[in-house]
C-alpha cells in the first residue's frame, strides 16, 4: 500500500504537514493557548493537509497540468512584466475568486448559491482554523472585565465590549456563515432535484454528499447556538460531539471529492496569463485554410503534451494534426468520406 | 439490443434541424453543441454535421489539465465539469474531430454529451431524432443494416495516432477497418489531391 504512494506527493505532503504542526506549536505559544478539547479537529486538519498537498502534487505531474504550471509561472515571473502581472492578478482575484463573475454568466441563481456557500465556508474557515490552532483566542481585559481582548499569536490585536454589537457579531459570525451556506445549499439542492440536465449526470458521491456534509456541519453548529441561548445548554455535549463528527468527516473528505476543486480552480488564474501572452504573440495559421485559429505558443505546447501522452498525430510528410484548425478537422471527416465514396453522392 | 450512433456526412442536407434541436436538450440549456460545417461554400452545397465521436481513449480528457472531462462506463464522454474546467481550451485544440466548443462568457468548454438526459433513459439524442435524411442515426445496428448500404467504421488514424470511437461513420464496404485520415485533400472534388504548402 505505502509503496504505491507517489514519492513526490508523499514528500510534499509530509513537508506541508510538518510545517503546519510547527506553525501550530509556535503560533499557539508552544501550545499554551491550544485547547486540548479541539485535538480531534486539529488531527483531521493535519490529515486533510497531507491529503490535499499529496493529491495536488500528483495532479501537477500530469503532462498538461505540468505544462500550464511551468508556463504560468514563467510568464508571471518575467521581471519586465511582474508589476503589471501583480496588478492583473489582483484584478483576477477580485473578479474570479471574490465575485465569481464567470458563474453569474452561466446562471445568476447558480452564482447566488455558489457565492453564498463559498463565502460562508471561506469566512468560517478563516475564523475557525486560527481558533482551533490556538493562533487566536479571546481573553477578558484585566482592567475591565466587561471588555474582551482578541489575542493574535499571543499579541493583543484589539479590544471590544462583550455586550455590544461588535461582540455579538464576533461571537455569532459562524452562525451567519451557517445561514448563508444553508440558503446556498437549498438553492443548489433544488436545482439538483429539478434540472433535467443536472439530474441525468449527477451522482450521490460527487454531488449530493458534499451538500449533505455542509448541511450537517451547519445545522449541528446552529443547534449548539440554540442550545446555549434558548435551551439552557440542553444536550450541548451531545450536540458538540455531533458537530465535531460532521466537521471531521468533512475535513477528511476534502482531498477526495468535489471540494478539491477549491484548490484546483485557482489554476484558472495562471491560464489567464497564458491566454494574454497568446493574444499578444504570434498566431498559428491553419495549413489548410490559412486562417489563424490559436496562439502559436499554445499549439506548440500542446504538441509537446501530446507526445508525452503517447498521442502523436504527426503525418509522414511532417504535417502535424495540431497545425490544422478545428473547423478544417471537422470538414476533413466529410471530405475523406467523399473521397472514399468516389465523389459527391451517398451510398 | 444496443443502440449505436452512426453519422453519414454525405447525407447531410444542411437543414440545421440538428443545430436547433441540440440546443433544446435538457443538458445543453439553450446552447447548441453540434457543429454544422459548409465544406466549400463557393463550389458545393455539401455540409457536414459533427457530433462528439465519444472516443474510447478521449484525447480531450487526456490533455485536460484540470481533470474536468469524465467518461461514463457506457463510453459517453461528458462535457466539462463546471467546478473544474479552467477554460484553457486544450481540449478544443487537441480533439482530432474538432468537437469541443469554448464559451468565453462562462470561461468554459462545452461539448456534445449525446444528450445524456435522453440516451441514458433509452431515448434518441435530439439531433438524430430530428434529422430528416438520417445523416445522424441512432438505433440498433441491425435496423441500420437492414435498410442502408455501406459499412459503419469507428477506427481512425491521424498520423501516428489511432483513435477508436463509440460513434461510427458510414463508408463503402471496401473501406479498411482502420481509416487513415488524409489531410492533403482539397475541398473541391474536381481538384485532385495536391500537397498543401505547410
Amino acid at each position: 500500500m505505502l509503496s504505491q504512494l507517489d514519492k513526490k506527493g508523499t514528500r510534499n505532503g509530509v513537508a506541508a504537514t510538518l510545517l503546519l504542526v510547527v506553525a501550530i506549536y509556535l503560533g499557539s505559544g508552544k501550545l499554551k493557548h491550544f485547547d486540548p478539547a479541539l485535538i480531534a479537529y486539529t488531527s483531521a486538519t493535519v490529515f486533510a493537509t497531507f491529503g490535499i498537498v499529496y493529491r495536488y502534487s500528483v495532479w501537477l505531474q500530469k503532462p498538461p497540468t505540468a505544462m500550464y504550471w511551468r508556463r504560468g509561472w514563467q510568464l508571471f515571473m518575467r521581471p519586465s512584466r511582474l508589476p503589471a502581472n501583480c496588478l492583473h492578478l489582483l484584478r483576477l482575484l477580485v473578479q474570479n475568486i471574490g465575485l465569481q463573475k464567470f458563474i453569474s454568466n452561466r446562471d445568476p441563481l447558480r452564482w447566488l448559491a455558489h457565492f453564498l456557500m463559498s463565502w460562508g465556508c471561506i469566512l468560517a474557515v478563516a475564523v475557525t482554523f486560527p481558533l482551533v490552532f490556538g493562533w487566536v483566542h479571546f481573553e477578558a481585559d484585566p482592567q475591565n472585565q466587561e471588555y474582551y481582548v482578541a489575542m493574535v499569536f499571543g499579541t493583543a490585536a484589539g479590544r471590544f465590549p462583550a455586550y455590544s454589537w461588535v461582540g455579538w457579531v464576533t461571537f455569532h459570525i459562524l452562525d451567519f456563515c451557517a445561514v448563508a451556506i444553508i440558503i446556498g445549499m437549498a438553492i443548489a439542492m433544488k436545482r439538483r432535484m429539478s434540472d433535467r440536465g443536472a439530474m441525468s449526470v449527477q451522482t450521490f458521491g460527487m454531488d449530493f454528499l458534499p451538500l449533505i456534509m455542509l448541511f450537517s456541519v451547519c445545522v449541528t453548529g446552529l443547534m449548539l447556538t440554540v442550545s446555549a441561548l434558548w435551551l439552557q445548554g440542553h444536550s450541548y455535549s451531545f450536540l458538540a460531539l455531533l458537530h465535531a463528527f460532521s466537521v471531521i468527516v468533512t475535513l477528511i473528505y476534502l482531498p477526495f471529492g468535489k471540494f478539491f476543486h477549491i484548490f484546483q480552480r485557482p489554476a484558472n488564474l495562471g491560464v489567464q496569463f497564458y491566454k494574454q501572452e497568446g493574444r499578444e504573440t504570434e498566431q498559428a495559421v491553419c495549413v489548410r485554410c490559412q486562417q489563424p485559429y490559436a496562439s502559436k505558443l499554445h499549439v506548440e505546447d500542446l504538441k509537446v503534451v501530446l507526445k508525452e501522452l503517447d498521442m502523436e498525430p504527426e503525418f509522414e510528410d511532417g504535417t502535424h494534426y495540431q497545425d490544422i484548425c478545428p473547423a478544417c478537422r471537422r470538414k476533413l471527416m466529410a471530405i475523406n468520406q467523399r473521397e472514399a465514396i468516389g465523389g459527391h453522392g451517398y451510398l | 439490443m444496443e443502440n449505436v450512433f452512426i453519422i453519414d456526412p454525405a447525407r447531410c442536407i444542411g437543414c440545421q434541424a440538428c443545430v436547433q434541436a441540440c440546443s433544446e436538450c435538457g443538458t445543453h440549456r439553450g446552447t447548441s453543441m453540434i457543429h454544422l460545417e459548409y465544406i466549400h461554400r463557393e463550389s458545393t452545397i455539401q455540409t457536414t454535421p459533427q457530433v462528439c465521436m465519444h472516443c474510447e481513449n478521449p484525447t480531450c480528457a487526456q490533455v485536460c489539465p484540470a481533470d474536468a472531462i469524465k467518461q461514463n462506463p457506457d463510453g459517453i464522454v461528458h462535457t466539462s465539469l463546471k467546478p473544474r474546467c479552467i477554460g484553457c481550451q486544450n481540449c478544443v485544440l487537441a480533439c482530432p474531430f474538432g468537437v469541443p466548443k469554448y464559451l468565453s462568457d462562462a470561461d468554459q468548454m462545452i461539448k456534445c454529451d449525446m444528450c445524456y438526459d435522453r440516451t441514458s433513459v433509452g431515448k434518441r439524442p435530439m439531433c438524430a431524432t430530428v434529422c430528416p435524411s438520417e445523416a445522424l442515426y441512432f438505433g440498433t445496428l441491425e435496423e441500420w443494416k437492414a435498410r442502408r448500404r455501406g459499412k459503419p467504421v469507428n477506427q481512425w488514424r491521424f498520423g501516428r495516432q489511432t483513435v477508436t470511437t463509440n460513434v461510427y461513420m458510414v463508408l463503402p464496404e471496401s473501406a479498411p477497418k482502420e481509416v487513415r485520415i488524409d489531410v492533403r485533400l482539397k475541398d473541391v472534388v474536381s481538384i485532385k489531391r495536391e500537397e498543401v504548402s505547410v
